[in-house]
């Protein structure tokens, strides 16, 4: 698989997982603020700006401030913006991924992106974020039903992943740092945001305690949205891809996967608490940085020389 | 132009009522309301379809053309709107006996041009015979010097040719030029056949309609001919220069029905002049280069220094027969316009035939008493740019103002070479479906796609071109043309 290739699946997915990471926590967001509580709704907001990276205009009100954050184009993380660029990205390789993935990613384009950004009504915002969820949904499911789950797939896997392990350890550092007066229905809005609230019930029960809720997000393994099913994702995707292009390069990622896995395994919650959550989440998001970057120095940017010398 | 309608005894279908034949061959119409033999199945099927029917069917094409991204984007006012590529519903149908005719005439002219590229760039004989004056050739834009002596793979250096042929009115086809370079279009061809086969199967099944879908393996098959004995599994690539080329469409398609990699111009790195690809395995030989890049743009070190669109080291790498490109570098001079007024001698002094089919009479404005004719009388001319395709530098005579007029004619003075004259000709007219329910003519061409590998391969058709603008008679897609299907018929 060309190298530029590969690179065009890993940030078409990167983006793609963003854009959807960011529906859902604006989608649990909105609901959160429909309530009164303690915490204010700046308070609630900045978690969203934090974790995001969004810029929102607190002179308007919870359904157009949300609607902005879908389709403005000038907020690099809106969601339009992210959507915009996984479909660049797809384009770049059209004929490497299936018709039907590339049919779904331009519909989700075009109707994002043929949104008024001045609501007429309070509504819109809501119909628009279970729009695309679903649309993100049948795209998660042709990619995987209707691609070979060949090398291509794994980047894209791999993408998904990396993703989704940084999209949560930002979301939960920004939840946790700004968490005193939160209550009950702010932990439901976290683990909703992760689409985790049900699963996490079937674990603990409905008892929210903020301690089991951080294990479960960061040391669920069987958990689709937890950040240690991520690290093992990504460890299976790295494996695949280092089995498929035959590679003996590839050391420096697997350590660094192997790492992160080990880590998120065997730490025990009470441990991260006592030291220091957000500590933590930094070590995790720093991992991935530097997986990132072994990953593209082996595969995707490679010296000429070293080619050769092998 | 004669304006009459069909009484309404002949037909119940309105939208057909107002077709006005005027003096162009139509393709459907022998005369008003009398279809041809031929068309016979689709006028009638279209007396019977409620035009509310066809209507929707467009919606649904045009829907799904757009889900696809069988777009281009529009540039100006509302930056990155993207349309569809403009194509109509109504198949245009060719009788058997015509289609033969065209298939043997465009390989005799492929035959012969290879020929005389060969010729060109080696020996030179054409010229020394004094057939072909040498200052024609050398002073040809697309004349590459650097070709000069290289022997290309089984002497093809053109392996894909899209001609360009219009009918007469007196029913004949022509060639209006020929496309030697990276011709495009062969993606809307196999795209509009999908569309119609949806939209009419049991008049598709009736009229005996030889397939085309044939096209991309015949396509692979020509290009892996081309590879150097002795690579067994020779890898090809087709080349693109990027997401931003307005044939971008084509290329993912074309590769993706090849099943082969895609490659853009940093994708590919030459060591010893040998040309590789950076894939995630490392580095990857590549022998067989289907390029949809210019000359121009292929190598920086051996043409344009400042083209970022192809790979440094490329040119000697094939200089020294490590990889081949399909098209060969420098086929443009055979496709120029001035060259092409002497086709029919080309063939004659290679093949000692006649040419099977006929070129539009074309005047050299290098000659100075053509050049003096046509000057005093440039609204009755279509004036081109030997260099240009794409319909770009070109004056249509009868429909230009005083102020164009006067530009051309300067610029004719300023540089005769450069532009050729040609009698404006009324392209044949097809039934096209117009917006609102309609059904009126439309000047169209016909470019059917030549392969030349180990044989020659012409898929039955091609791509017809419509000039979508009442009365227009530029097809070229980059001018408002568009597409529609088209039929050869089985016998």
């Amino acid at each position: 698989m060309l190298s530029r290739v590969a690179d065009s699946l890993y940030w078409m997915s990167r983006y793609f997982e963003r854009a959807d990471h960011c529906c859902r926590v604006l989608e649990a967001n909105y609901n959160v603020l429909l309530n009164p509580s303690k915490p204010s709704r700046e308070q609630r907001w900045l978690r969203i700006i934090q974790s995001l990276g969004l810029e929102v205009d607190h002179k308007l009100g919870d359904s157009q401030a949300t609607t902005q954050l879908i389709v403005q184009p000038q907020n690099r993380s809106a969601i339009v913006s992210c959507i915009t660029s996984a479909r660049e990205n797809a384009s770049q390789v059209r004929e490497q991924i299936s018709s039907e993935m590339w049919e779904r990613l331009n519909q989700l384009y075009h109707q994002v992106n043929s949104t008024p950004s001045s609501p007429e009504e309070d509504l819109q915002a809501v119909r628009l974020l279970s729009t695309f969820r679903d649309g993100a949904y049948k795209f998660y499911g042709v990619t995987d039903s209707t691609m070979n789950h060949g090398q291509g797939w794994y980047f894209i896997q791999f993408g998904r992943y990396m993703e989704r392990a940084c999209g949560l350890s930002r979301l939960l550092d920004a939840h946790f740092s700004a968490s005193s007066g939160a209550d009950d229905l702010d932990w439901v809005s976290l683990l909703t945001s992760c689409s985790a609230f049900e699963a996490y019930r079937k674990v603990h029960t409905a008892d929210l305690a903020p301690d089991r809720v951080a294990e479960f997000l960061l040391l669920n393994p069987e958990f689709p949205y937890t950040a240690r099913y991520a690290a093992d994702q990504m460890s299976i995707a790295l494996e695949k891809i280092g089995e498929l292009t035959a590679s003996r390069r590839n050391a420096l990622s697997d350590r660094i996967v192997g790492k992160l896995q080990a880590s998120l395994t065997y730490v025990q919650i009470d441990e991260i608490m006592e030291r220091n959550l957000h500590a933590y989440l930094n070590a995790v998001l720093q991992q991935c940085q530097d997986l990132h970057s072994a990953v593209h120095e082996v595969f995707i940017d490679y010296p000429i020389e070293s080619a050769f010398e092998a | 132009m004669a304006t009459s309608y069909l009484p309404s005894d002949r037909g119940s279908y309105a939208p057909l009522r107002d077709y006005e034949l005027g003096a162009a061959y139509d393709e459907m119409f022998r005369a008003n309301g009398r279809p041809r033999s031929h068309y016979k199945p689709l006028y009638s099927r279209l007396l019977h379809l409620p035009p509310e029917e066809l209507d929707r069917s467009k919606r649904e094409a045009d829907l799904s053309f757009f889900n696809q991204g069988i777009t281009f984007t529009v540039y100006g006012r509302n930056e990155g709107t993207e349309r569809i590529f403009p194509h109509d519903l109504l198949p245009r149908i060719i009788p058997c006996a015509e289609w033969e005719l065209i298939e043997r005439g465009l390989k005799q002219r492929i035959t012969a041009l290879n020929l005389f590229l060969k010729d060109v760039y080696h020996e030179q004989r054409i010229i020394k015979d004094g057939v072909i004056p040498g200052e024609l050739v050398y002073t040809c834009p697309h004349y590459r010097r650097q070709m000069r002596g290289i022997k290309v793979p089984r002497d093809v250096y053109v392996s894909i040719c899209g001609t360009d042929l219009i009918r007469m009115p007196d029913g004949q086809f022509v060639v209006l030029e020929d496309n030697l370079r990276v011709p495009s279009g062969v993606s809307y061809m196999l795209t509009s056949r999908k569309v119609t086969k949806q939209i009419f199967p049991m008049l598709f099944r009736k009229c005996g309609v030889r397939p085309i879908e044939q096209y991309s393996q015949a396509l692979l098959s020509t290009l892996r001919s081309l590879a150097h004995e002795g690579r067994a599994n020779p890898t090809t690539v087709l080349l693109t220069p990027g997401v931003y080329n307005s044939a971008y469409f084509e290329h993912t398609y074309l590769a993706r029905q090849m099943g082969i990699e895609m490659v853009e111009g940093r994708d590919l790195v030459v060591h010893d002049n040998i040309v590789y690809m950076r894939t995630t395995s490392g580095l990857q030989r590549v022998d067989v280069i289907y390029r949809r890049v210019d000359d121009d743009f292929l190598d920086p070190l051996a043409f344009r220094t400042d083209s970022s669109l192809g790979s440094a080291g490329l040119f000697n790498a094939y200089r020294a027969g490590n990889v081949v490109f399909a098209n060969a570098l420098g086929t443009g001079v055979a496709d120029d316009k001035a060259i092409y007024a002497y086709v029919p001698e080309i063939i004659r002094y290679y093949l000692g035939e006649d040419a099977l089919l006929n070129n539009v009479e074309t005047l050299l404005m290098s000659n100075s008493s053509h050049r003096k004719h046509v000057c005093q009388n440039l609204h009755k001319y279509v004036v081109k740019a030997v260099g240009e395709s794409g319909g770009y530098g070109m004056l249509i005579g009868p429909h230009s103002t005083a102020e164009q007029r006067e530009e051309f004619r300067s610029r004719i003075e300023a540089n005769p070479r450069n532009y050729i004259a040609q009698p404006t000709i009324s392209l044949s007219t097809a039934p096209c479906f117009i917006d609102g329910g309609r059904i009126e003519p439309r000047h169209i061409d016909l470019r059917p796609y030549v392969l030349f590998g180990d044989a020659i391969t012409i898929v039955p058709g091609g791509l017809t071109r419509v000039a979508l603008r009442k009365g227009s008679l530029v097809v070229n897609s980059s001018q408002g043309g568009g597409s529609k299907d088209t039929w050869v018929m089985q016998n």
